[in-house]
């Protein structure tokens, strides 16, 4: 077995009791002791998650007009790189094969036309820097792609956040008050960002690896509370947000994965991926579940609608809803409201479809 | 924490209490609902089903994952705990009070050849590695 590898946090995880597991490789907390209490704490207070195992890749011009950096984001994703005009805004965008398919989702930041910060996910890193250093090699852009490995990452979220991180940050407050929402500053080497994967009001914000530990304590010592892997994975469950991997990877068509808001095809641009997506057939949607039997909805059990056969992609018990909740695959057709069937062993239990998100900023929307 | 000496175990981290009356109650180990994190769902076998042993007849989910629970020895359910069924954090607060179902089994004497404590504390660590 090859060596886990460790974020700046390990010993500060292994220090607070976390159950460590193996996450793609990497050695991270899945929870510091009940992932419901966990989740809860986003929900009503703050919550402190380590997210260091993400990438951030920065996408720097060589060019003093910085021409190429835009251009090079313009093709690279089906979301519009032009939408974002104002330094600091922040896009959620797919970045697509040529068959459409999706190599993953990402997160891009625009500081000014020589610098745009991609965040990638832990698991597809090396295949998207790869991707992306061979795009930029392809096309003659000339770039300089540099993945930031020297940087640690923590989100603070829930209704408390801001809070937690003023007072752990002396002189932040400045920023915080007027950082809208999906949009990020920097301070010297340290990044703060007003994002996050819980469906709360927070902030990620990435240091240098060697300030991590330190950062870590003193947002503790503000009131905010250690947070696993495990209620990440439910509190984005209740937010709606997909998960890569689960709810689309390579094979999977953007726009039956719940993501069509994110890719855009009004503008004249030429991503890779558009030619397949605009010749696909769309058959299928992204649907919620929300479960009326006793039981827990999990991915890949089988959904049968009254036009055939969808999937569950993600599926969890939600600990807002105390019910199952899902994320599923299945025929375009099926409205929200209706009532679907879904396997369990070896049961056909009830779930009805519902619109997502199914929570966000502590409140139920169903 | 300890494993409790009175009782027996299996492999597939049940344990089993041999009652007075000879029937066998069951519930799934303190490291059982470790593993597994908060419990959200229990599923018990009914009344009067005859059960093989190693036969899966309970599920236990948490909400990271589902697990089967295992027939410790051949026999009939004679009891089912529904107070598990209705609150199956019970599970997570006291793991060897939690009983999940009772069987009365065919032969009395497969319950001795079950993990004392010491056997199955050996058994837990070599899974550890």
């Amino acid at each position: 077995m090859t060596e886990l590898k460790k974020t700046p946090l390990n010993a500060a995880h292994r220090e607070l009791g976390a159950k460590m597991v193996d996450f793609g490789g990497w050695d991270m907390p899945v929870n510091y002791g009940s992932q419901i209490e966990e989740h809860h704490t986003v929900r009503s207070g703050c919550g402190l998650f380590d997210v260091s195992h993400m990438l951030p890749v920065d996408i720097k011009s060589s060019d003093p007009k910085g021409e190429n950096a835009r251009a090079f984001l313009r093709r690279l994703v089906a979301n519009n790189i032009d939408k974002l005009q104002v330094s600091g805004k922040a896009l959620y965008s797919c970045m697509l094969n040529e068959a459409g398919g999706v190599i993953d989702d990402l997160i891009i930041y625009f500081m000014d036309e020589n610098w745009f910060r991609v965040v990638v996910n832990a698991g597809t890193a090396d295949k998207d820097l790869a991707w992306m250093q061979q795009c930029n090699a392809d096309w003659g852009m000339n770039l300089a792609l540099t993945p930031r490995r020297d940087l640690a990452m923590v989100a603070i979220q829930g209704p408390d956040a801001k809070r937690v991180l003023n007072e752990a940050l002396p002189g932040a407050d400045s920023l915080t008050e007027t950082l809208k929402p999906f949009s990020a500053a920097a301070l010297g080497e340290m990044f703060i960002a007003r994002t996050g994967y819980t469906g709360e009001d927070g902030f990620e914000v990435m240091v240098l690896a060697k300030s991590a530990p330190f950062f870590w304590k003193a947002l503790m010592e503000a009131g905010g509370k250690p947070i696993g892997l495990g209620a990440r994975d439910t509190l984005r469950l209740e937010a709606g947000m997909n998960l890569y991997g689960q709810d689309m990877d390579e094979t999977t068509n953007p726009l039956e994965s719940g993501l069509a808001w994110t890719v855009d095809l009004k503008s004249a641009r030429d991503f890779v991926g558009r030619k397949a997506l605009e010749a696909s057939e769309i058959t299928k949607q992204l649907a919620g579940l929300v479960l009326l039997d006793k039981g827990v909805l999990r991915s890949h059990q089988k959904v049968f609608t009254k036009h055939g056969e969808g999937e569950i992609t993600s599926g969890t018990f939600s600990p807002t809803l105390q019910q199952s909740i899902a994320l599923a695959r299945i025929p375009l057709g099926i409205a929200p409201g209706e009532e679907v069937e879904v396997e369990i062993r070896d049961k056909k239990l009830k779930a009805k479809v519902d619109n997502y998100p199914f929570v966000r900023n502590g409140k139920v929307l169903i | 924490m300890s494993i409790p000496a009175d009782l027996k175990y299996t492999h597939s981290h049940e344990w089993v209490k041999a009652e007075a009356d000879g029937t066998v109650t069951v519930g799934i180990t303190h490291h059982a609902q470790d593993l597994l994190g908060d419990m959200v769902f229990v599923e018990n076998p009914a009344v009067g089903r005859k059960l093989k042993a190693g036969e899966e007849c309970a599920v236990v989910e948490s909400v990271k994952a589902a697990s089967d629970v295992y027939a410790p020895v051949a026999g009939e359910v004679v009891a089912s705990n529904d107070a598990v069924e209705s609150s199956p954090e019970k599970i997570n607060q006291d793991a060897y009070g939690a009983w999940m179902f009772k069987i009365r089994p065919d032969n009395a004497a497969d319950v001795n050849a079950l993990l004392d404590a010491a056997g199955y504390e050996a058994h837990v660590a070599s899974e550890a590695h």
